[in-house]
């Protein structure tokens, strides 16, 4: 071939493909979704960027709301016994699978039983824990699946059973994990079920191409309930694992949505594309966790010390430049069922330099000054903004006599050391999986895998035990907020931030609204060219 | 040359057994594992996860059991992309990193050779400033920084060319990815390519044939670029490898589905399957040119011949 020619092929390929591209009639919503998907088995995946695309391929009994709040989905409607121990659910007589099967009761028991099943080895498979029996065949101690306390008692109707009244569950049966699966594709096509040839989904889209590294395409489904409210015919969840070229395609109308954005660009979208970056709060908290097993973090003073001279209201605004909110408690403000004043200690309202004041004498009753300073070691996982976080929290510290030495890691390194208790002070961060207190008082429980800081105290303990019985929610509440204070009073972790959602919404779209979950599901968006 | 040839493949094999080997056990030896996430997996769903993998029994029994599916031509599953197996996550990208590697390669030598002949003639004349700016422009500034650079120029502000992503059979959409790729290998052909021609340009054959009154085009053609060539031809193997491992940064930054990106990315996931695929695969491809090459070479330098 002539060179020539090959200008001539590369031409017409490229106009060919700009025609094909605007031939396209349905709407189609460009998402920069993050990462990429490891899975899209509702049973194998982990990440919020999985959950984008999983959740509108697949619906469970509820789904979400514009903001993310529980509603009817598969099931239209439920009633819940008056001891809280048992749901039952209705499914809609049109719930129907893409390939035309209608959606039964025993898809939802199928698909608790494989999400329990220990040969599936499901990550995420304790978020349904409050099943009754489930943790017991997960671990391998019941093989009977038949007793799962999940039954269908015909076609439509569907009966759970809990180990004990457990609030949230409505809450966690939007989780994918809840999600009904087709037992006998899964047998048919075994690990390649998910391949956009094979999948077969109830939710609003349905998978047609998958081109890993590059983008997931949805388009509507034909046999979904609600298809006739859905104003986006198509979605391209694209790859946007680089923030920075992913604003540089929103810039240029490549993309509508971008699920984050970098940081340091805040201020820049804030003055060229007004109103378009939403930051919003966000059910998740930044901390460092301090181990306890070894002096001198043993001590209760130096840990308060280290907590009260950290300077958060700088964090947000000015490290980050997106206006994190300071944290000094351990439940985001807005989790569900949880009433009351937040966690604020005395000394967040007192002047700073009177908490380095105290926070010096402190380090100074502990045998530790400025010309003897405490040596530190912080662990962080590699990403700029632990470090810039670092960096910062490091030289507060270094006034009041503490040295402080950086260590980062990748994060598979760095978890596993954090696990390990091999660390003084190390960086974490916890999203919450469900709207519930307990998701992350949990983690200062003793014995929990991810109390990286082996913070311990039987009174603690005792009071979460109490909440996990307690029916009435406000005693719950109460016991739990009791639990918090504690936990906070003692320097059981150091809160450092809450976490923020990032989304830059075009103008185009409309529907999007921000939320404490950060999940927005595509049927409730419309776009206007 | 022929057997020659042979001989160079058959010792392909204990290279790449002694690559897999190495590479195995300095992956298990490195800390963390593929399921150390910014969660603890309860104990049990770890387990279970582990005994899927058969990352539970003896180290040495998992390296046979792996030898054993290579050999039958199965890399195994991803541990991280789990609805893929290795095989098939390379078979959808292989394709596109060859096709977008080979097209910078060209597109990147033409230019680069193109490049470096006119400024070896024009030397210490404007053309050749122009174009030792441009190359160390090329080789100086970081791809990622590069790529942003076209990004905002030709799809930002002048809405020319698309930004980014990939719609499977539009050129269009290859033409910065291309660029990004090309330009520091044709910037390294360039200088190579100037540096030599200079070189033959002063010796005495040339000399000679300038003497006898050839014009300068006929003594480019037919005396100077054949040997001004070699250095150019020994780079190109490990060039062009380079461009086909080396694309992490531009599927990333332009979401494209190709192979480069498995290499950093498994092994910071600690995708056991995937770095060793990855890395078995790009044992051969490396063998398989450096054979090429070295083949070119002997046609190219009658001085250098093979037994």
């Amino acid at each position: 071939m002539k060179i020539t020619q090959v200008l001539k092929a590369v031409a017409t390929a490229g106009a060919l493909a700009l025609f094909m591209g605007s031939a396209v009639q349905a709407v189609t919503l460009n998402l920069g979704n993050g990462g990429e998907p490891g899975s899209l088995d509702p049973h194998k995946v982990s990440g919020d960027w999985e959950n984008r695309i999983v959740g509108e391929y697949t619906e469970g009994l509820v789904a979400e709301d514009a903001r993310a709040d529980a509603i009817p989905g598969q099931a239209e409607s439920w009633t819940i016994s008056d001891d809280g121990l048992v749901y039952t659910f209705k499914l809609r007589s049109d719930a129907v699978w893409t390939d035309g099967v209608p959606v039964t009761a025993q898809n939802f028991v199928d698909a608790f039983q494989r999400l329990f099943d220990p040969a599936t080895a499901a990550e995420y498979a304790y978020l349904q824990f409050p099943i009754k029996n489930s943790s017991k065949i997960a671990a391998g101690e019941i093989t009977d699946f038949s007793e799962l306390g999940v039954k269908a008692i015909d076609d439509k109707t569907l009966e759970i059973t809990l180990e004990a009244s457990t609030p949230f569950f409505l809450q966690a049966l939007t989780h994918y994990t809840a999600f009904p699966i087709r037992k006998d594709v899964i047998e048919k096509f075994g690990d390649q079920w998910t391949q956009p040839e094979n999948i077969v989904g109830n939710g609003p889209y349905k998978i047609v191409e998958w081109v890993p590294g590059s983008y997931i395409r949805a388009v509507k489904s034909d046999t979904y309930y609600g298809k006739d409210a859905l104003a986006i015919g198509e979605i391209k969840f694209e790859n946007s694992e680089d923030l920075t070229a992913a604003l540089n395609r929103y810039r240029a109308g490549e993309l509508d949505i971008l699920t984050d954005f970098p940081a340091d660009q805040y201020k820049f979208l804030q003055d060229n594309y007004p109103n378009q970056a939403h930051v919003a709060p966000f059910l998740g908290i930044y901390y460092y966790v301090l181990n306890q097993t070894k002096p001198p973090l043993d001590n209760v003073n130096v840990r308060k010390a280290l907590s009260i001279s950290i300077m958060r209201d700088v964090i947000g605004p000015d490290v980050l430049g997106t206006g994190e909110l300071p944290a000094y408690g351990w439940v985001p403000d807005g989790t569900a069922n949880y009433e009351g004043t937040p966690y604020l200690p005395a000394w967040a309202a007192e002047p700073y330099d009177q908490r380095v004041a105290e926070a010096k004498a402190l380090m100074a009753e502990a045998g530790y000054t400025p010309e003897n300073p405490l040596k530190l070691q912080l662990r962080y996982n590699t990403n700029d903004n632990h470090q810039r976080i670092a960096v910062a929290i490091s030289s507060m510290w270094k006034e009041i006599g503490v040295d402080v030495e950086l260590f980062n890691a990748e994060v598979a390194v760095h978890y596993d050391a954090l696990r390990a208790g091999d660390f003084q002070v190390g960086r974490a961060g916890w999203l919450l999986d469900y709207s519930d207190a307990s998701n992350t008082l949990d983690l200062l429980r003793t014995g929990v895998e991810n109390n990286y800081g082996r913070y311990s105290n039987p009174e603690f303990d005792g009071l979460m035990d109490q909440a996990s019985k307690e029916l009435d929610l406000q005693k719950r509440s109460d016991l739990l907020h009791q639990a918090e204070t504690l936990a906070m009073d003692e320097f059981g972790a150091v809160p450092i931030y809450w976490y923020v959602s990032k989304n830059v919404v075009s103008p185009k779209i409309s529907g999007f609204v921000d939320n404490a979950k950060d999940i927005n599901r595509v049927r409730w968006l419309s776009k206007s060219e | 040359m022929l057997g020659y040839a042979l001989k160079r493949v058959l010792s392909a094999i204990p290279i790449a057994l002694i690559t897999i080997t190495v590479c195995f056990f300095i992956l298990r030896m490195a800390p963390g594992g593929p399921f150390d996430g910014e969660r603890a997996l309860p104990p049990d769903v770890l387990k279970n996860l582990r005994a899927y993998y058969n990352l539970d029994q003896p180290l040495i029994v998992q390296y046979f059991i792996y030898i054993g599916g290579v050999l039958r031509g199965d890399f195994g599953p991803s541990m991280v992309m789990t609805d893929f197996s290795v095989g098939r996550l390379l078979a959808i990208g292989l394709p596109f990193t060859l096709m977008l590697g080979f097209t910078a390669f060209i597109v990147g030598t033409l230019a680069g050779m193109l490049a470096g002949a006119i400024a070896a003639v024009n030397q210490n004349k404007w053309p050749d400033y122009l174009l030792v700016f441009v190359v160390l422009i090329g080789l100086v500034i970081p791809n990622f920084l590069m790529a942003n650079i076209v990004q905002l120029v030709f799809g930002v502000y002048l809405h020319w060319l698309p930004v980014g992503g990939y719609v499977p059979g539009s050129a269009i959409h290859l033409v910065l990815p291309v660029l990004i790729l090309a330009l520091p290998h044709g910037g390294r052909v360039a200088r190579l390519v100037r540096g030599s021609m200079i070189e033959v340009l002063g010796t005495n054959y040339v000399r000679t044939a300038r003497s006898k009154g050839l014009g300068t085009r006929l003594i480019l053609a037919r005396h100077a670029i054949k040997p001004a060539l070699l250095p150019v031809v020994s780079y190109l193997g490990p060039g062009l490898s380079y461009l086909l491992t080396g694309s992490l940064v531009v599927e990333q930054v332009f979401s494209l589905p190709g192979v480069g990106k498995y290499f950093i990315t498994a092994a910071l996931n600690r995708d056991y399957g995937l770095v060793l695929g990855t890395t078995i695969l790009y044992v051969f491809i490396i063998l398989a040119l450096n054979l090429l090459v070295d083949l070119l070479y002997a046609w190219l330098d009658p001085k250098v011949r093979y037994r």
